[in-house]
């Protein structure tokens, strides 16, 4: 089949069809420029303040199904066949407000108005899923959020009580589901996706075809949920052409059990992931709500987290320390590398041209392990760490057999702290053998000062953190306040 | 003008059921629904063109050379504009001392200082040229903190001011007990959502029109004039609403005002300016931070007998608001609290960094936050609770109502406050709750997450300082259908102002408030406003709006008289109608027969606030109409482990006054807290070795999220509090004053910090309380670092 040489999608009722997009065109500049839908703002241009979240939807095994993103750096050829929801869409025959919107109102949850828009389309999302969210709900679908002006409690209120204004399975996105669904499969020819004479923006429809446009190609882009490469756009002004989006890859999103392995297809998003992760690694779950906001968790890929080796990372500390292994894939050649042997050095992984992670696997958990993870930050939420933490610590009886403690933000890439981790080995699991294994670790890790933390405090907290896993663990309860 | 007269006061004006209660922004339906117009969002005039700012990259050097050839040739590019394609003054200094040019001309005095705009056919065009410039600087030493300002004998950038009374040095030598000590206040970015912009348009002429969110459109449209050479009557500069602007847009919106007039201009076609997120935190100004070193001598109960204060301030490289923001700081030292002998000194020194400004509070919150400190002092000192210490020093009693600019403090509320909100929140009980846990743990002694409660006031002072900023205007338009125009000199920046004025002008009629339409600000319809600042939107204009109502009701009342033959103390508007002896007219059949009867229906108002005075050579006056009150207490729980924090509870009493619209005023009291717990935490800004800020986006620059509110929260306006001046309904401003409550977290987690010395060490933590100052500050006090 010969490759499209548009990207369709459906915006609001409307479905458009354009040719001429470059890779690098953003979903928040095509409405607000091309369009004129003003009311998605732009608050940040870096996916931080959420003032232009509009939700997507994608048919996904034939189920259509809505997430929050951030348009400022959604590209605009990913959302090929997807349905754009803006807030314009919500307003109703004859002016009355939308559930979200007179909730908002009633709350008096606008006062500038400017984060607004934003707001209503994330408390939208959350209502679909949870018509009568708890406070804790709302807060966590607002981390991706900002608000200056109202101290946040009226807006709590609204998104906690849409419901008093209109019922969810009565909203036209559920009303309608079917229907907008028809459209997006009307829409797709199965073909993957061509711009350009030379091919600038290109949409393979599986891995196989990644594989093999990508290996053709190494010069170019892979651009997966764009959390980190909009970035390199709106901020840098980067080119990215070509690039290769990875929207329609649905195979390579998937998650399996193989085993006592978990394999995690690298274009699962942190959303698709948690269920699974969280199912065998529960100590991951408070962890998980720190990172991010709910719409970089939606578009956000765990293979991406990995691949653009930040030094910090959200999940590269904790997934070293539970052993994952990294699958790459050039071609239809594969290798298999424990993750920590990824990150070379700052900005540099081992991974060849052409060739993308496919898959992260993690092995099952262990009874005789015991886990913790951690992050350290300016603000709770939505903020990168200071230190990040992941601890696996194997038991042998009373004694420490062996020990996996890898950092974030302590070293140029996520890395084990081996000294750390020796000082265990061997050693009973008491209180005393973590003091002296947090007293090696300036043997691991020399961190350096930045705007989110001075070096000291990064080796202070880090330290810290050995106690806390003790004081974590049932072993420890005569000694915890 | 009329004088505030008696009908002003909450005697002669029954409530009608339009104000003192409960509305919603009158924009409300806009901004959920997205159809609330800000000023990116207007549609272009055809031929727009874009511009973007150069920004040097040096904190202090003198330009070697500048080539813009490669800007020039850039795709799109239209225009390069520099230092000498300014045909008017180079300098949009708002207090006319003239030192702060538009562009950069061969000196460079901060790293993010405009060099030259960049012109072009696209914004993304704009963009990727300023990229493109090659300057060459030869390096001057720069001076980047106040410690190095005052170490190097840095220039002041305005006057310093001293406020003097008594004979502080002998008291201080007097004082049985003298703590000296230093605290320094972190900086604060505004963080508005909607960045600067503005558009400016060509008109017939040499005349200059611009749409731009600024606070401040008289200013706008004088700094237009003067880098443009023309006289304000050819400009016009117009808002509808900002999205956010908590005094960053006082100021700071003048350099993209003259940049897109100044494009504009030269080009003959319309000209936008929108920074991106970085360049706005780099250019603009932000919250001043301060280094304070105070002495406080006090006897053994703990009562302040002298205060010492040097308030010193990194201004930046130029005046801006320097001189009135230190001021202010000067004149809130005192918080709540009596000085028996005391002398404060401000000293606002040049850096080279960008040039601090306005910011909610203006000064007050670091001279409040230098006062709470120095009560800390003595209460850890002393190994009291802190509260006692604050109660035995409010102003109050036999000469104790002096402030240190001899003003005399004669409506004092903050006891009364203090006290309601003592009982209400629980503090006592909650206060032993804290202490107990603290003091339990398990075998290795002491808890890893430890507690802290304080219970702080705040007393700020009402008026703009330069006391002729304290004049307003409006202009009233009644339709001959009845419907009601309104236009006033004060700004929406999503503070509720506009709502309050329309609830004050359908009071005045007795109409509905829907029938009430106000339009955007604009200098064309009222002249020589005052910033919308100072807390003082809707005391100025509210006024000045009630002003122009009254003269089209007097005239409406007389042809009412006149046309029914009735006597003029029979005319009255009501809910119901007009009354017009026995019958009741509606009050569009009124308008309709009085402009039948060529009745003038138009009237502009003005309002200047009486009584107030200063003068600041002698320090001494009476600069504040009146004072708003309120007091926070707050609960946290501290990691001692990582410094990390929690904000547990938090209870607000506040004196609105009696509120013209309470739902407006809780709204801005719990805004206003949380945006003061952020500047006291988490909001840190950083600049590196070289003097670039490296925080300059919310990836890297921390504001409160939702969660990040207190767990519990509690807030109420004091329903008994009532402006013993005959302001507005008798209402107080509300804008600025809750800023302060957050104190109470930044004392609470200084609590939770001496708790692990016993609290017989003040933990002297500096603001912001970063997690990681807490844990130094901890790791200090524990003897661990």
């Amino acid at each position: 089949m010969p490759d499209r040489t548009e990207i369709r999608f459906l915006l609001n009722d409307t479905e458009v069809r354009l040719a001429d997009v470059a890779p690098g065109d953003t979903l928040l500049d095509h409405l607000r420029l091309a369009r004129r839908l003003t009311g998605t703002k732009e608050g940040c241009a870096e996916g931080d303040c959420g003032a232009c979240t509009v939700l997507v939807g994608r048919l996904r095994e034939g189920r259509l199904a809505y997430e929050p993103v951030n348009a400022c750096i959604r590209f605009l050829a990913s959302v090929d066949l997807a349905h754009v929801v803006t807030v314009e869409h919500l307003s109703r025959p004859g002016g009355a407000l939308h559930p979200v919107q007179a909730a908002m109102v009633a709350n008096h949850g606008s006062q500038c108005g400017f984060c607004t828009p934003g707001i209503v389309m994330a408390l939208y999302a959350l209502w679909m899923r949870h018509p009568r969210p708890t406070k804790a709900q709302v807060e966590t679908a607002l981390q991706g959020n900002l608000c200056r002006c109202t101290g946040y409690g009226p807006i709590l209120a609204a998104g906690m009580t849409v419901s008093d204004h209109g019922d969810a399975a009565a909203d036209p996105l559920a009303t309608e589901r079917e229907a907008v669904a028809a459209r997006l499969a009307a829409m797709d020819d199965g073909a993957a996706v061509s711009l350009g004479a030379e091919g600038h923006a290109v949409l393979p429809r599986d891995t196989a075809d990644l594989a093999r446009r990508y290996a053709a190609r190494p010069e170019a882009t892979l651009v997966a949920g764009a959390t980190d490469v909009g970035l390199w756009v709106t901020k840098g002004l980067r080119s990215i052409s070509p690039a290769i989006f990875t929207a329609h890859l649905d195979d390579l999103r998937a998650i399996r059990r193989d085993g006592d392995t978990l394999r995690i297809g690298a274009n699962a998003s942190y959303a698709d992931a948690a269920r699974p992760i969280l199912a065998d690694y529960p100590h991951l779950t408070e962890y998980w709500d720190r990172f991010a906001g709910w719409q970089v968790r939606s578009m956000g890929t765990l293979g991406g987290n990995i691949a653009n080796g930040s030094p910090i990372g959200d999940m590269p500390p904790v997934l070293i320390a539970l052993g994952a292994r990294l699958v790459l894939r050039r071609g239809d050649e594969r290798r298999t590398l424990p993750l920590e042997d990824f990150f070379l050095d700052y900005g540099r992984q081992d991974r060849r041209p052409g060739e993308f992670v496919e898959e992260i696997r993690l092995p099952r958990p262990n009874p005789a392990h015991r886990h913790g993870a951690w992050k350290v930050s300016k603000r709770r939420e939505e903020d990168i760490s200071a230190v990040a933490a992941g601890f696996r610590v194997a038991l042998d009886g009373d004694r420490i057999a062996e020990a996996r403690i890898a950092f974030g933000g302590m070293a140029a890439t996520p890395k084990r702290a081996a000294a750390a981790e020796a000082a265990l080995a061997g050693q009973p699991f008491a209180a005393s053998s973590f003091a002296a294994a947090a007293a090696r670790l300036p043997d691991d890790f020399a961190p350096i000062d930045d705007m989110r933390a001075s070096g000291g405090y990064r080796m202070r907290v880090a330290q810290n953190l050995f106690r806390r896993f003790w004081l974590s663990q049932a072993e420890a309860a005569p000694e915890r306040a | 003008m009329k004088d505030t007269g008696p009908e002003t006061g909450p005697e002669a004006a029954p409530d009608t059921a339009f104000v003192n209660i409960p509305r919603a922004h009158d924009s409300a339906a806009l901004h959920v629904t997205g159809r609330a117009e800000y000023t990116d969002d207007i549609p272009e005039p055809a031929g727009t063109l874009h511009a973007c700012l150069g920004l040097a990259e040096r904190a202090h050097a003198r330009i070697a050379s500048l080539d813009l050839g490669a800007v020039r040739a850039a795709p799109g590019v239209v225009a390069v504009l520099t230092a000498e394609d300014v045909p008017g003054e180079n300098d949009v200094s708002p207090t006319g001392r003239n030192d702060e040019p538009v562009f950069a001309d061969g000196l460079v005095q901060f790293h993010g200082q405009p060099v030259f705009a960049v012109v072009a056919e696209t914004r993304d065009a704009a963009r990727r040229a300023a990229t493109l410039a090659e300057i060459a600087y030869d390096d001057l030493a720069p001076l980047l903190d106040v410690a190095a300002a005052r170490a190097a004998g840095s220039a002041y950038v305005t006057p310093p001011l001293t406020l003097r009374r008594g004979a502080p040095e002998a008291a201080m030598a007097r004082a049985p007990r003298r703590i000296a000590g230093r605290i320094r206040i972190g900086g604060q970015d505004h963080m508005y959502l909607e960045g600067h912009v503005a558009l400016a348009t060509p008109g017939e002429d040499g005349a200059m029109h611009v749409h731009s969110s600024t606070q401040h459109p008289s200013e706008a449209q004088h700094m237009v004039g003067r880098v443009l050479g023309l006289p304000s009557a050819m400009v016009t500069v117009e808002v509808r609403r900002m999205g956010g602007g908590f005094g960053g847009k006082e100021t700071q919106m003048n350099l993209f005002c003259a940049v897109s007039a100044l494009a504009a201009a030269r080009l003959g076609r319309p000209v936008k300016i929108r920074p991106d997120r970085d360049q706005d935190m780099i250019a603009t100004g932000k919250r001043h931070d301060f280094d304070v070193c105070y002495e406080v001598g006090f006897d053994d109960e703990g009562r302040i007998l002298a205060v010492s204060g040097d308030l010193a301030a990194r201004c930046g490289w130029s005046s801006d608001l320097s001189g009135p923001v230190t001021d202010r700081a000067l004149f809130h030292a005192d918080n709540a609290y009596f000085y028996p002998d005391v002398e404060l000194r401000s000293h606002p020194l040049k850096t080279n960094t960008v040039s601090n400004t306005a910011f909610r509070g203006f000064g007050g919150p670091q001279g409040v936050l230098a006062a709470e400190r120095m009560i800390e002092e003595i209460a850890y000192a002393l190994g009291r609770d802190t509260l006692e210490i604050r109660r035995l020093n409010f102003y109050g009693g036999e000469g104790r109502d002096l402030t240190p600019y001899h003003q005399r403090v004669e409506d004092n509320i903050a006891p009364r406050i203090v006290s309601e909100l003592e009982a209400s929140a629980d503090y006592a009980v909650r206060r032993r709750a804290v202490l107990d846990w603290n003091a339990g743990g398990g075998v290795t002694g002491g808890r890893v997450i430890r507690k802290g409660i304080s219970l702080t006031p705040v007393k700020f002072g009402i008026s703009f300082t330069a006391t002729h900023f304290n004049q307003a205007g409006a202009l009233v338009h009644v339709y001959a259908d009845g419907s009601i125009q309104l236009n006033h000199g004060g700004t929406e920046m999503g503070q509720g102002l506009h709502v309050k004025v329309i609830q004050v002008v359908a009071d005045a009629f007795a109409v509905d408030p829907d029938h009430v339409r106000i339009t955007r600000t604009s200098t064309g319809k009222v002249p020589n406003t005052s910033a919308t600042a100072a807390s003082s939107g809707s005391d100025l204009n509210g006024m000045a709006a009630l002003d122009a109502c009254r003269q089209i009701r007097d005239r409406l009342t007389a042809f009412a008289a006149r046309h029914w033959s009735v006597a003029e103390e029979t005319v009255a508007f009501t809910p119901a109608g007009v009354a017009v002896g026995a019958r009741t007219v509606p009050f569009p059949d009124l308008v309709r027969a009085a402009y039948m009867e060529r009745v003038h229906l138009s009237a502009a108002g003005f309002y200047r606030t009486p009584d107030i005075h200063w003068d600041r050579e002698a320090g001494k006056g009476r600069p504040f109409y009146y004072y708003a009150y309120g007091a926070a207490c707050s609960e946290v729980s501290v990691d001692t482990l990582t410094g990390e924090y929690r904000v547990e509870r938090t209870d607000i009493l506040h004196d609105a006054g009696r509120s013209l619209n309470p739902a407006i005023d809780l709204g801005q009291v719990e805004g206003a807290f949380v945006q003061g717990m952020g500047w006291l935490t988490t909001e840190e800004l950083w600049w590196d070795g070289d003097g670039r800020l490296k925080t300059h986006a919310p990836s890297t620059y921390k504001i409160p999220l939702a969660s990040d509110r207190p767990r519990v929260m509690n807030v109420a306006l004091a329903d008994w509090a009532e402006n013993p001046e005959p302001t507005i309904r008798r209402s107080k401003a509300v804008g600025e004053p809750p800023f302060m409550l957050a104190v109470s977290v930044f004392e609470a987690l200084s609590m939770a910090v001496a708790s692990v010395a016993g609290y017989r060490e003040c933990p002297r933590l500096d603001a912001p309380a970063t997690p990681e100052r807490v844990l130094a500050a901890i790791d200090r006090l524990s003897g661990a670092a």
